[in-house]
């Protein structure tokens, strides 16, 4: 049984059409899942389907083998699911320290010692924890983000396209840090445009095509995969 | 030499004292309705007749502590009061909020909704307190009265012109200090602060970060209904108590709010300071303050008065469309009323 397994989800958005068809996603605890596929392939909808974002018609979402289909996201916090938003996903007019701080906002104990991994994982949040979050570059958000949904110490950590619209640098720095998550055993789950350098990173991955599992395989393998090669990696 | 000094005394005497004070107690309206622009996203037109309740209450009880033989020595027997006012407000803020305001929060009803639901809890309020306490002006002022009069500081002083400073300007230029002190200490510094400040940046990160929108709410009521009841009564000690004022003074607390950038605490500090100097300037007549600089036995043929204190009101609405026109966000960028 993998730690995540949210298997053949069917919805989409209020009474909408569906935009995923009988969608499976897999994570096990400690490994890279990543969600690829062309525009509008229901990456992020599948995503948000995992976090209950979106009422699901069908297929059951199980996190360390309770069912959680039903609860709100809210909820799922506590249960150990971190979500990062692809957008708006810090407070522009807190500091970092204080983005942190309501990361942790459901735990009632000492944060002090997440905050000091968080700042250890990331330097430059630690040097920058008095400016306000809306004043950082791109990708040093993209970093107040992570480290924001890090302070529930959760054990998925779900990231929506965590480096879109940053550097190709700044891409490999955030992937490297994601790397250094989870080999502290947090399971990740991350959709991703940038499919071939996802994919060097991942475990798993998962290849959607209009709502629907297309490929499943080793991030490896995909990349082997000649037919994913030409249709999704651009040869 | 002495002329100039003269003539800064009779300014402070004249504009600065007065418009400080009221500018105190413009800022302590501005914020409530700030924050809760913040908070709820609305323009809440039912601030004025909050402070209107809020003072109603402390007046109420002044007036069974001072029959009760209870006071406060030199100092008004309103501030003793004043607990029991901010708490009327408090609870009536709650039930309204509970009983009207939540309602369409759960239907995400539009911005426009919630002000429009405002004005009719405006009219409300104003109902209420005119069946309690009657549509009259009401004195509830008591204890010393001058802190310093122009006579004394005259003969203080050797000047001809005189400063004199009501204790009630003092009292609420101390009482709106620690007030916004302590609130701004609750904003930045406190978990249940932060939280607010989270929420009012972004709502849904908030929800996901485990910040209860209706704790949220509850506290940004709690926050400027004492706000509200303290605005009120240091305008009611300050002047005297009429129920209608609390219509009219809405104007420049809304000036006061878009001028300093909406949902931005600072900026309506900033935006009351502004409105109440330009009010009280506008509607002073220099004429003896230009003599006492100009050379001897000058002085100008007329009161060189920009308007009549009768249209005082028309210097907060300019100043709204000017801020509307030109910078809608305000002075500190706030959000831009919908």
């Amino acid at each position: 049984m993998s730690f995540l397994s949210a298997t053949g989800m069917t919805g989409g958005y209020g009474a909408g059409a569906d935009i995923i068809h009988d969608c499976t996603i897999t994570v096990e605890a400690g490994e890279i899942a990543v969600v690829v596929g062309p525009n509008g392939a229901g990456k992020s909808t599948a995503m948000k389907a995992v976090f209950g974002m979106l009422g699901l018609r069908e297929g059951k979402v199980l996190l360390d083998g309770e069912d959680i289909t039903q609860m709100a996201p809210q909820d799922r916090v506590p249960k150990g699911m971190g979500f990062v938003p692809q957008n708006r996903n810090v407070f522009v007019s807190l500091t970092v320290e204080e983005n942190l701080e309501m990361g942790a906002f459901i735990r009632k104990d000492d944060i002090r010692e997440t905050k000091d991994q968080v700042f250890s994982l990331f330097p430059i949040l630690a040097e920058k924890r008095n400016q306000p979050a809306g004043e950082l570059s791109g990708g040093q958000r993209q970093q107040v983000a992570v480290g924001r949904a890090l302070m529930t110490r959760p054990r998925l950590l779900m990231l929506d396209e965590p480096t879109a619209g940053v550097s190709p640098i700044v891409m490999d720095e955030l992937f490297d840090k994601i790397l250094e998550v989870a080999k502290t055993g947090v399971a990740i789950l991350m959709v991703e445009q940038n499919a071939r350098q996802a994919l060097e990173i991942a475990d798993h991955g998962f290849v959607l095509v209009q709502g629907r599992n297309r490929f499943t395989d080793t991030g490896e393998a995909l990349l082997a995969n000649e037919e994913v090669r030409r249709s999704f990696l651009g040869g | 030499m002495e002329d100039i000094v003269n003539a800064l005394a009779l300014f402070a005497n004249y504009v600065a004292v007065p418009a400080t004070a009221y500018g105190a107690q413009l800022a302590l309206g501005a914020l409530g309705v700030t924050l809760i622009f913040g908070i709820l996203r609305f323009a809440n037109f039912a601030h004025g007749e909050m402070m209107s309740f809020g003072t109603m209450a402390t007046i109420l009880v002044t007036w069974g502590l001072q029959d009760a033989g209870i006071g406060l020595g030199p100092f008004p027997t309103a501030l003793l009061a004043l607990p029991v006012g901010i708490l009327a407000a408090i609870t009536m803020a709650l039930v309204v909020d509970r009983t009207v305001f939540r309602f369409y929060r759960r239907q995400r009803s539009n911005p426009i909704v919630f002000a429009i639901v405002s004005v009719g809890v405006m009219f409300l309020l104003a109902g209420l307190v005119r069946i309690i306490i009657g549509p009259d002006d009401q004195s509830f002022a008591d204890g010393a009265r001058f802190v310093i009069n122009a006579r004394e500081f005259k003969e203080l002083t050797g000047l001809e012109e005189g400063i004199a400073i009501k204790q009630t300007q003092i009292i609420t230029v101390v009482v709106a200090g620690a007030v916004v002190a302590a609130l701004f200490w609750f904003l930045q510094k406190t978990r249940s602060g932060k939280a607010m400040r989270a929420y009012s940046d972004d709502e849904d990160l908030a929800l996901l970060s485990g910040i209860s929108p209706e704790r949220v709410v509850a506290i940004c009521w709690i926050i400027a209904a004492a706000l509200a009841a303290i605005a009120g009564t240091l305008y009611g000690l300050d002047k005297t108590y009429k129920p209608f004022i609390f219509l009219q003074i809405l104007l420049p607390i809304f000036a006061a709010t878009i001028l300093g950038g909406i949902g931005q605490p600072v900026g309506a500090i900033l935006g009351a300071f502004i409105v109440a100097f330009s009010e009280v300037m506008v509607t002073y007549a220099f004429r003896k303050f230009l003599a006492y600089l100009g050379p001897q036995d000058w002085a100008p043929d007329g009161l060189v008065q920009l308007l009549s204190t009768d249209y005082k009101f028309a210097v907060s609405f300019i100043i709204l469309v000017v801020v509307l026109l030109i910078r809608p966000t305000g002075i500190i960028r706030g959000k831009v009323i919908v």
